[in-house]
């Protein structure tokens, strides 16, 4: 554990950021090196994330590792856990962040789009679960973070599949933290509001301002808004919170 | 017995709390009660941490006797 003096919540930890090039993933990992975590970062693309792992080294120093591949793809995931075991021996933790966003209105709801949404979002956090859970069983200790939205927890017209996604994320944080409670593994989850990100960059101007008048804050969130409480959660500031969804929004009310 | 197959067994009989009269060879899982899913997952990390590998979740969905455990370790790379 960080001693006080020297202000870094994580020395000493190995974290695994999913979905972590860009966004708020990318942010919660710079924001998890800045701490003193060595950090593995991920994304399908492999040149970025290895981009990614070079920046983050030269930024904050410590080990940061490139664990390319798709969270949907069960064999990769594994693949990433055996990576982390022969680097590491070791995770602390898991921030289960990869996520994609497509809207359709019901009616026009695909099976393939559910697939693709559901397996990214749900399967990908849940198979990522499984793995970081194994690793931290060993220890006895860990903390899981898993980045639902305030879509899973309020709901959106255009966005049942999405939202659905999310809300399972909520079941899964709430299941997994009474399994693992008794090993010392927290479980947490974080539903933010309307956040700064590439996957709003296509929404009209009326949308925008739309979803402003819903934030009782009256502004956007940041990605370092998210990062923050993701710090909190990962560290031993949380160390008697578990099964908890923190939302992030402003107070945001859709 | 083998040091190997010592640890193995010290992995069953931490994680699963056995006397010392256990036959290890008729374990199986659920067979006793001290062996139910939750000291299932403690198990596999004994025998994970005892032999510094990692088991892949068929692995540890196939675990189901001390035979199976036996045959899983071995493909490892672990001699017995």
């Amino acid at each position: 554990m960080a001693s006080p003096s020297d202000g870094k919540l994580l020395a000493g930890r190995c974290a695994f950021v999913t979905g972590s090039t860009r966004g708020i993933g990318w942010e919660i990992a710079r924001t998890l090196a800045a701490h003193g975590a060595s950090v593995a970062l991920n994304g399908r693309d492999a040149d970025a994330v290895e981009a990614r792992a070079h920046e983050l080294t030269k930024e904050h120093g410590g080990q940061a590792l490139a664990l390319p591949g798709d969270v949907a793809d069960a064999a990769a995931v594994t693949r990433c856990y055996q990576t982390v075991f022969k680097t590491w021996k070791r995770l602390d933790v898991l921030v289960n962040n990869a996520g994609i966003l497509e809207d359709a209105l019901l009616g026009m709801i695909t099976p393939e789009l559910v697939d693709r949404v559901l397996g990214v979002n749900t399967k990908g956090a849940i198979l990522h679960l499984q793995g970081a859970a194994r690793l931290m069983t060993r220890a006895k200790a860990g903390s899981i973070i898993n980045l639902s939205s305030i879509i899973g927890t309020m709901g959106n017209e255009g966005q049942a599949v999405y939202g659905a996604s999310k809300a399972a994320l909520l079941g899964l944080t709430r299941s997994a933290a009474k399994e693992l409670a008794p090993v010392g593994i927290r479980v947490n989850a974080i539903a933010p509001g309307y956040i700064e990100t590439d996957m709003i960059k296509h929404l009209p101007a009326e949308v925008h301002a739309l979803r402003l008048s819903q934030i009782g804050m009256g502004r956007i969130g940041t990605p370092a808004d998210i990062a923050n409480v993701a710090l909190f959660l990962a560290s031993d500031l949380s160390a008697y919170v578990t099964g908890q969804v923190l939302g992030v929004d402003g107070g945001m009310r859709i | 017995m083998s040091e190997a197959e010592a640890k193995l067994r010290a992995a069953f009989s931490e994680s699963l709390g056995l006397p010392a009269d256990t036959q290890y060879e008729s374990l199986t899982y659920r067979g006793i009660k001290q062996w139910d899913s939750v000291a299932h997952m403690q198990l596999v990390a004994a025998i994970e941490a005892a032999f510094d590998l990692m088991l892949e979740t068929e692995d540890v969905i196939g675990m189901s006797s001390y035979g199976k455990a036996q045959e899983i370790v071995r493909k490892h790379g672990v001699a017995l």
